[in-house]
């Protein structure tokens, strides 16, 4: 066995290789740019190298300086993670001609399956189900037409080195293949320098689904299950599963077959992903291959309870697989959630800066709940602008799907993290969301269960009493070590009464509570009754409610009479007031928030790239006001409306906060 | 009998309802509540106790002796809060717009003189249209009894104004002289002289909300210390602002059950200091993460935002807490934070509340707009008030310490008690740039040797070790464990004895 490998990457997926490498009695190597001297990564590897400056082309994927760095700790091979140099057959070449190992498949895989047509081919060549449409390359808009017809609307025009979206274009007739065709071979032209377009069959109600194949050197290959991926966002994963709740077992194995007879195909050895597009008959088409560890890796390891990495390190060591297709047993159900930096009320615009609290729930291992979480960050530690914005994969494993989503609504109910702007409540929302729970969802679920982004979830009823019982009982505890202090008139001290008004999300509820050595049990006007018992202490952020004998966890903190308590996908002001204070609270006029519409706001932390416009210019709907640069995007603000600009507040080079006004209009 | 208890209430009926049912109307049209109702939110619920309910006025002038409610447009008294005794006046609008006449300046200062007495704080609740202009000179003179008892009562019981309406004229001079002014949004203001004088005077066109609304004067003239949405919230954040603060300059800050463990670690600490010493980060984060519960109650929040100031815990034990804060003008000194931060570190020293300060200060701001304001006398006041306060301080320097700011924020040489330092701490006369350039100003044609000499300048100087071989910081500690290193330093202090020379009264450069 190797006796040190490098890791060629950064983030938790760096944490994550070095945790099976340790286990395995392999020294570690991490490498780090300038950005990530503090990182998790390199403090849990044995040895650090620096490797230059923060962005990651000046860094991570320069492969004369992962080389040096090889070369440098003698390395005996090289784990490359995702990402980077994962599918850079230039770098796996790099490391043959050194005798250094690479952990992750031949030069020659990697090369014909990151083409997106030679891939297709060879699929269809290995008897693999490919989305009908025309493999070769399109002249122009006339051609595009031609064989749109041929393959038979809707059709999906795409570029051929695409990606992340980019590229992609669907048309239901003539008029739109025309027109998709010359806007992605642009975007294509532009984004990748490849102006290559295909066009393919758009298949409905589409479900993104994947076999995890793992093969060695000897020819031995096998298919770990599914995963379903389904839950994206403009074609970003954000929440996985495995298995997948729509296949059944003569789909999974049609599926995972083809899929090792692919991996065949190509001589493919370690760890390996078939991506397929599934539509609402279980007809299933080769998207591609991802010649890597993919980022949705654990719920496979979890249902599986094999270790990839580990797998993949032995594979490229030479050693045979000692697992047969036999031994492969799907157990239980694993959801991963990605939690990203971005803020799911503000368009999920990313979110950098300093994770002020970041305390992921516990995990655990028991034969009726797992909890894992892969992360490559800390409390107080940061999320770089120069890198992808995942703070954390949270993963939950149970027999059955319902509680692997309830494991998963409570993992991240008690996952604190401040700081920055990030996504627990929308994957909150989405654990609650009927279509998720149900199995039922498609690649459209986000665009379509969100078409105007996400603006919170509206608790119902039953949610909104559970939570007022907890804050009443909570706010009494409060106010009674309030009266506690030192320095009070004897025999005059404070009464705390039993009665109390607590008004949220535009409900109120008188209640009183009772309370005794247990808890508290809390009486709603109309009759209906909660028990609450909690160790909840004033100042603690997480309070741990028991409501009827079932957990609600709350993240509170502290607003004048309540408490903002953040709850599933919910963000609530809690007010708990006397009946009297609640009668004179109805007295003060709702204050509105002011009038923004008339000013450009900054929607992110960023740098003022350019200004295009100036004082006294009329702009027309849509135009193009000034470039923010942020996390490297250029993102370009535009004008919501006619209108004529009377300050600039901003000017190019200023960094700007959140809300900082650029410019205002007449 | 039966008819003399009746005629009690009844008179009592009468007096409860102020102005009467419609300006009551028109009050809470206003978004404002009653006299009545704010001092009903402000106390515990049934604890307050009313004087003078009957006082009326002694106008004959203007046909004033025909209207003559009871109470007379203030409503005094005391009650408590959360069980602890203050005393509190709260002017009603609805009788005579809250106008101070003679009568109504004599229940103030009845108030004002048991609370000096009884060591108890009194809390003023400001809505007033001004003088009884009708009662002319008896007017001005009621005002200044109040002030002098405002004067005499400084010091010695804590005096909290709450500024709920209209605070005009010499009426503005009662909240000035109190310890902490605090405002509600949209519905009060104070200025010297309203619109219509400035308009004549000076021909400025000014609303009063520009003049002397709570935004200006929050930000921008630093006379309020607060201001809040409304009525209702800011009765509620004063009552837990008295929390904080003992009754009167003879109790120690109160102390009430806490439920975060002094020896907490924070490993996030670890971190708050960037790598780029130019780099800032918030402050707040590591008052939060001091304090117990995460509780900080903020003074002056949106003035001089270069230094912070407030109230904290620590083992349920009141602390002020003086902070620069490097995510403003990187935390430098400068005549307002010095202003805001030495009446401040007086408040703490006068009511016996122990200091804590957290330091990164590169320094003084430079410029003529500083020196021309008076930045010497400015800075020199928090200099004077930290070394002649008396109570516990303990410091902790967090990363800069240059100069001149370094001596004046609760050095060791102006008998701080513990004055620690992270080990990213830079104790020094000034930066590694700006030194070298004085000392080596002959190879400043050199940029290589230049930068040697700054290298060199930092390895030596910018940690703090140099401070520590000296004994001018008591221990470097970790960032981590400063929570609990802070609270035991602050409890080792709990008998500290320190006397000033007697004196009338020392002569702080104002």
């Amino acid at each position: 066995m190797f006796k040190k490998i490098l890791i060629a990457n950064r983030g938790e997926i760096a944490c994550r290789v070095i945790k099976s490498a340790q286990r395995m009695g392999i020294k570690t190597v991490a490498i780090y740019s300038d950005a990530d001297r503090n990182a998790l990564h390199v403090k849990m590897a044995d040895e650090a190298v620096h490797i230059g400056p923060p962005a990651a082309n000046q860094s991570y994927i320069v492969i004369e300086k992962v080389m040096e760095a090889v070369r440098q700790t003698g390395a005996e091979a090289v784990h490359p993670g995702y990402g980077f140099l994962s599918e850079n057959s230039k770098f796996a070449e790099a490391l043959a001609a050194e005798n250094v190992a690479f952990i992750g498949p031949p030069v020659g895989a990697i090369e014909s399956m990151g083409d997106k047509i030679t891939s297709k081919k060879i699929a269809q060549e290995a008897d693999v189900s490919t989305v009908p449409g025309y493999m070769g390359l399109i002249d122009d808009a006339d051609d595009a037409v031609k064989i749109s017809n041929q393959v038979g609307y809707p059709v999906m025009i795409k570029a051929s080195a695409g990606g992340g979206g980019k590229g992609m274009r669907i048309a239901w007739n003539d008029e739109e293949a025309r027109e998709g065709f010359q806007s992605s071979k642009n975007e294509a032209a532009n984004s990748f320098g490849d102006d290559r377009i295909f066009i393919e069959k758009f298949v409905t109600q589409p479900r993104h689904i994947e076999i995890q194949v793992l093969a060695d050197a000897h020819g031995n290959a096998v298919y770990l299950g599914e995963r379903e991926c389904s839950i994206q966002r403009r074609n970003q994963k954000v929440i996985e599963e495995a298995p997948s709740p729509f296949l059944d077992e003569a789909t999974r194995k049609a599926m995972g077959e083809q899929a090792v007879a692919l991996a065949q195909a190509v001589g493919y050895t370690s760890a390996g992903t078939v991506e397929f597009i599934v539509d609402g008959s279980k007809n299933f088409y080769f998207l591609e291959m991802n010649t890597r560890l993919q980022v949705e890796h654990p719920v496979t390891e979890l249902i599986t309870d094999v270790d990839l990495v580990e797998q993949m390190i032995r594979v490229a060591n030479g050693e045979k697989l000692t697992i047969t297709q036999d031994d492969v047993k799907l157990n239980g159900w694993a959801i991963e959630s990605r939690l990203y930096a971005e803020d799911p009320y503000r368009n999920f615009l990313p979110s950098i800066g300093r994770l002020t609290t970041y305390r992921p729930p516990e995990e655990i291992a028991t034969d009726t709940l797992a909890v894992r979480n892969d992360t490559g960050v800390f409390d107080g530690g940061e999320i770089s602008m120069y890198y992808d914005p995942m703070i954390a994969k949270l993963c939950t494993w149970a027999p059955t799907r319902a509680e692997a989503i309830e494991g998963m609504r409570n993992a991240l109910d008690s996952f604190e993290v401040e700081g920055i702007g990030h996504n627990l409540p929308f994957l909150s929302a989405v654990m609650d969301h009927p279509k998720f729970t149900s199995g039922e969802m498609t690649t459209a679920f986000i665009g379509e269960e969100y078409p105007d982004g996400f603006e919170g979830v509206a608790l119902d009823e039953d949610a909104l009493k559970r939570i007022a019982a907890s804050a009443a009982a909570m706010y009494r505890v409060a106010e009674i070590r309030r009266t506690r202090v030192s320095g009070r008139m004897d025999n005059h001290e404070r009464k705390v009464g039993g009665e109390w008004v607590v008004s949220l999300q535009d409900q109120e509820y008188h209640v009183t509570i009772e309370a005794d050595q247990d808890g508290s049990t809390v009486y709603f006007d109309d009759g209906r009754t909660h028990r609450v018992s909690s160790d909840w202490t004033p100042g603690d952020s997480l309070a741990t409610m028991s409501v009827d004998g079932s957990p609600l966890v709350l993240k509170t903190g502290k607003i004048p009479n309540g408490f903002r308590i953040r709850s599933r996908g919910a963000d609530l002001k809690v007010h708990v007031r006397t009946p009297r204070q609640a009668e004179l609270a109805k007295l003060m006029p709702e204050k509105l928030p002011p009038d923004t519409s008339k000013m450009l706001l900054c929607p992110m932390p960023g740098l003022v790239v350019t200004l295009n416009v100036e004082v006294g210019d009329e702009v027309q709907e849509g135009q193009s006001l000034c470039t923010i640069e942020a996390m490297k995007m250029e993102n370009i603000l535009r004008a919501e409306k006619k209108g004529v600009v009377s300050k600039i507040n901003a000017a190019a080079g200023d960094s700007l906060a959140v809300d900082e006004v650029i410019m205002e209009f007449e | 009998m039966k008819d003399i208890f009746e005629e009690l209430e009844a008179r009592r009926e009468t007096a409860r309802l102020g102005g009467g049912e419609r300006r009551i109307a028109a009050q809470h049209a206003k978004g404002k509540l009653t006299a009545r109702e704010r001092i009903e939110l402000l106390l515990d619920e049934g604890s307050f106790e009313e004087f003078d309910m009957f006082v009326a006025h002694r106008c004959t002038e203007f046909g004033m002796e025909k209207d003559r409610p009871a109470g007379d447009g203030v409503i005094t008294g005391w009650g408590t809060i959360n069980g602890r005794m203050v005393y509190v006046f709260s002017q009603d609008f609805t009788v005579f717009g809250g106008s101070l006449s003679e009568t109504h300046a004599q229940k103030i200062c009845k108030i004002q003189d048991m609370a000096i007495q009884n060591g108890a704080p009194v809390i003023g609740i400001n809505d007033s249209g001004g003088a009884r202009i009708q009662e002319g000179v008896a007017s001005l003179a009621g005002y200044a009894e109040v002030f002098q008892r405002n004067i005499m009562a400084s010091g010695v019981v804590p005096q909290i104004s709450v500024i709920m309406g209209p605070c005009a004229g010499g009426a503005v001079y009662s909240p000035a002289m109190t310890d902490f002014i605090f405002m509600v949004k949209d519905t009060s203001y104070m200025f010297v002289t309203g619109p219509d004088v400035v308009k004549t005077v000076t021909n400025e066109v000014v609303t009063a909300e520009e003049l002397g609304g709570a935004s200006t004067h929050t930000k921008k003239s630093s006379v309020a210390d607060g201001a809040f949405e409304n009525d209702v919230e800011a009765l509620t954040e004063v009552r837990r602002l008295v929390d904080f603060l003992p009754l009167n300059n003879r109790e120690k800050p109160p102390v009430r059950p806490f439920f975060d463990d002094p020896a907490r670690v924070e490993r996030s600490l670890d971190t708050l200091i960037p790598d780029n010493a130019n780099t800032p980060y918030d402050m707040k984060e590591l008052i939060h993460k001091l304090a117990d519960e995460g509780d900080f109650y903020e003074i002056q929040e949106d003035f001089a935002k270069n230094i912070l100031t407030g109230f904290v815990r620590l083992e349920g034990s009141t602390v002020g807490v003086v902070a620069n804060q490097p995510m403003v003008l990187a935390g430098c000194l400068d005549i307002d934070s010095s202003r805001k931060a030495a009446r401040f570190v007086r408040f703490c020293d006068a009511f016996e509340i122990p200091i804590l300060t957290l330091v990164d200060v590169p320094g003084f701001l430079p410029g003529t707009s500083q020196e021309y304001g008076g930045v010497i006398k400015h800075g020199a006041k928090l200099l004077f008030a930290y070394g002649e306060a008396t109570v516990p301080k303990v410091t902790v320097i967090t990363r800069k310490a240059y100069g001149g700011a370094y001596d004046v924020m609760a050095s060791k040489h102006l008998r701080g008690d513990f004055n620690y330092a992270w080990p990213t701490a830079e104790i020094a006369v000034m930066g590694a740039k700006g030194a070298t350039e004085i000392l080596y100003r002959s190879e400043l044609s050199d940029p290589d040797k230049i930068a040697q000499r700054a290298a060199d300048y930092e390895d030596r100087f910018a940690n703090p070790f140099v401070a520590a071989e000296k004994g001018f910081i008591d221990e470097v500690i970790q960032p981590r464990s400063t929570r609990r290193r802070v609270a035991r330093a602050f409890a080792s202090l709990r008998n500290k004895q320190l006397k000033n020379p007697w004196k009338k009264h020392d002569n702080i450069p104002l």
